[in-house]
């Protein structure tokens, strides 16, 4: 995929051949990919800080046994607001915003195929998260039920902020699907010439693949929260046992949008570390077709594990062992991408840039929270771990040092691409270290407390846990602040910096690459040509 | 842009498909009650009343019933099962009692509704006569006895030496009138 013959002409710079308004509207109306994968990024990154603070209040009301600093009320909405805004705040638009940076510069495309829809799906989304952060100063407060809202919880024992949380989730839903629609008809129609299926890099595989999970599993997140609507305003009962409907059902339904969802924020995360894993390796990746299959048999597995979230509920075991051997099953295909990505390094020239160091922690982090989740995936054993700190800490192990080091990692590898300067690697560094040291410091005795019995979304908690959770959110806030870090990295990058090359990094490869840094506001406005 | 493929074609699959997954969200339901109903795995009993047609009684094998009762949290009626529990031969008919009483000085309307554990057990406990095929109406102060007849399969896989038997009461006063309940509610018992 690597030899491309193009005529780009770097001289000219984008700003003066398109006639955008200046200002806010240039960004209110912007079609441009570019454009709208800043927004998407930068949004991303103030719902991180946003959902971030909300986890610094629950850390600080840790820290000692007892409540000290909030009620339970709002340590609840603080746990359930943390987690959708991370969820659907942070880490699913940060994945929109790279596909928007990339899709196009990957595949040799001009822009993307949907620009005015590409438009709206970023910019609901502000309202979608306004009302959410709003109903928290409501009366009552926010909801408080978990991001999983749970019937008869949601349903029964919520307050009216269930109806602003039912429509800012459309929102979201809606975007996202945009957003799916859009990522597949650009990759569908606008490859360059030459670009066939198994030349196309794997970030763009990984976000094809997880664009069709969102329009399969998206629609039904939409139809769950429209049921908790009616439930609790219209007098169905879909969940209500007292009108012939079962709660169970809720978690059945919820979950089969809820195990694909996790898939829709890990296998991006997998497309960025098989581009960043083989530049700093500077060995072509091991294994591509086989990544391109297991990505794909991880897609399609994700349809049939949901119930493992709910092997407590009283499921005969016929179903607890057949949810218990699709789970072990997708440990398979994701060894393969693991062992893929250490194949790649075997004997490579290896140099540790930050990126590279993100993704080497990924690589080691998101394995650990792999094998926590086969450990949940243990029936019997799940008894034991099931709603504990140790779910926290499996779950925060392929989020946090899974999806968000991801994230991290790509920010640092195109930084330069997209603004043309190289980041300050010192700092970049200072800000891995920093942040590897405090989010293991973070999540990795959670395992423990877990183990011990500790029970999850709970503001207070039983003597015996005081020390390990006194370190737990020590290193909660360490990770906090650490991340302050990369927002002085962004700043000075942005301001400027080294000047980037075109390649950047020596041993990059792909269409990218061969534009100039930064690329110009229309990507390929001549298709390469893919040999 | 040199070529401007055609995006329409895609975009109304993609549409189509995304219409789909969200009727499908809702097909979930009913297709849930068909799977549950088949594989009693929710623990939901029949609704119909049972008939006991000439089954054996296997006198070699016993198993424990155990009764449960608890009304909703919204509910304030006192509600308890007379027998706590009972060891019966697969087969065998026996005949139960739950207490209500309604304390407040309102007439209220209540219904039960029954979930058997474990699960699968639920397929074969036959009642024969419940008093949650009904709607109960109880005056202020009012008591009533209420009757559950029953049997277990001999059909019942060995595994399952004990059946708990647990009903929730709700309160039904405000979904009056009953014809919107009946409804709600797929209670066969309505139609006797």
């Amino acid at each position: 995929m690597s030899t491309v013959t193009h005529d780009h002409d770097t001289a000219h710079h984008g700003e003066h051949h398109h006639h955008a308004p200046s200002g806010l509207k240039r960004w209110l109306y912007t079609t441009n990919h570019k454009d709208i994968g800043t927004l998407y990024l930068l949004f991303a990154l103030t719902m991180f800080f946003i959902g971030g603070a909300m986890a610094m209040v629950i850390r600080a009301e840790l820290f000692q046994p007892g409540l000290q600093l909030v009620q339970a009320d709002f340590f609840n909405q603080m746990t359930t607001v943390h987690g959708l805004i991370m969820v659907f705040g942070a880490v699913m638009p940060a994945f929109t915003g790279l596909a928007n940076w990339l899709i196009p510069m990957m595949i040799g495309a001009p822009d993307m195929a949907l620009p005015r829809m590409n438009n709206w799906s970023f910019w609901i989304l502000p309202f979608a998260f306004a009302i959410l952060l709003a109903s928290l100063f409501m009366e009552g407060g926010g909801p408080g039920f978990g991001w999983t809202f749970y019937a008869p919880l949601s349903t029964k024992y919520s307050g009216d902020s269930t109806a602003l949380f039912v429509f800012s989730v459309h929102i979201m839903g809606i975007s996202s699907i945009m957003g799916a629609i859009n990522v597949i008809v650009t990759i569908f129609n606008l490859r360059a010439p030459g670009m066939t299926w198994m030349k196309m890099p794997l970030f763009v595989w990984t976000w094809l693949i997880t664009a069709y999970l969102l329009i399969a599993v998206m629609p039904v997140l939409a139809g769950t929260v429209t049921m908790v609507l009616t439930d609790k305003y219209f007098g169905t009962s879909f969940f209500d046992a007292a009108g012939g409907g079962d709660p169970v059902l809720f978690q059945h339904i919820f979950w089969f949008f809820g195990h694909p969802e996790v898939y829709i924020m890990i296998l991006p995360a997998f497309g960025i570390v098989s581009s960043i894993v083989p530049t700093f390796a500077r060995k072509p990746l091991f294994g591509y077709a086989s990544m391109v299959y297991a990505t794909s048999s991880i897609a399609l597995l994700s349809f049939l594990v949901w119930a493992h979230h709910m092997f407590t509920t009283g499921m005969p075991v016929f179903a607890e062992l057949f949810f218990m051997y699709c789970t072990m099953l997708i440990a398979v295909p994701t060894g393969v991408k693991v062992f893929n990505w250490v194949a790649t390094m075997w004997k490579g020239a290896m140099t540790f840039e930050t990126p590279m160091m993100f993704a080497l922690a990924f690589i080691v982090l998101f394995t650990i929270g792999g094998f926590s989740g086969l450990m949940l995936a243990i029936t019997p054993a799940d008894f034991q771990y099931h709603d504990t700190y140790f779910v926290v800490a499996h779950f925060h192990y392929v989020l946090v040092t899974g999806a968000i080091f991801s994230i991290l990692a790509a920010a640092y590898y195109w930084l330069p691409k997209w603004t043309g300067h190289m980041y300050d690697e010192t700092l970049g560094q200072w800000h891995f270290w920093c942040s590897l040291i405090s989010v293991n410091m973070l999540f990795f005795p959670m395992h423990f407390v877990g183990l011990a019995g500790m029970p999850r979304r709970i503001p207070d908690y039983a003597l015996q846990f005081a020390d390990f959770n006194a370190f737990i959110s020590i290193g909660g806030f360490a990770f906090g602040l650490s991340q302050l870090l990369f927002v002085w990295v962004l700043v000075k990058c942005i301001k400027g910096g080294e000047k980037a090359t075109n390649q950047v990094w020596e041993g990059a490869e792909g269409l990218e690459w061969t534009l100039s840094s930064p690329p110009p506001y229309h990507s390929f406005t001549t298709p390469p040509e893919v040999k | 842009m040199q070529r401007q493929p055609d995006h329409q074609p895609l975009i109304k699959r993609l549409l189509l498909a995304t219409a789909l997954m969200f009727g499908f969200g809702f097909a979930l339901v009913p297709l849930y009650d068909v799977f549950c109903d088949l594989t009693g795995i929710n623990g939901k009993t029949s609704t119909m009343a049972a008939t006991a047609d000439n089954a054996v009684v296997d006198g070699k094998r016993t198993v424990t019933i155990e009764f449960l009762a608890r009304p909703n949290a919204d509910m304030p009626w006192l509600f308890a099962p007379q027998t706590q529990k009972i060891v019966v031969h697969p087969g065998e008919i026996k005949l139960v009692y739950y207490e209500a009483q309604n304390p407040t000085a309102n007439t209220m309307t209540g219904q039960a509704v029954p979930s058997v554990s474990p699960g699968q057990a639920a397929l074969y406990f036959n009642k024969m006569e419940c008093f949650c095929f009904n709607q109960q109406v109880l005056t202020a102060g009012q008591k009533l006895l209420m009757p559950l007849q029953f049997y277990v399969d001999p059909a019942l896989p060995e595994q399952f030496s004990t059946i708990t038997l647990s009903y929730t009461l709700y309160d039904m006063t405000k979904h009056a009138p009953a014809e919107t309940v009946a409804a709600l509610i797929p209670t066969g018992g309505n139609d006797e």
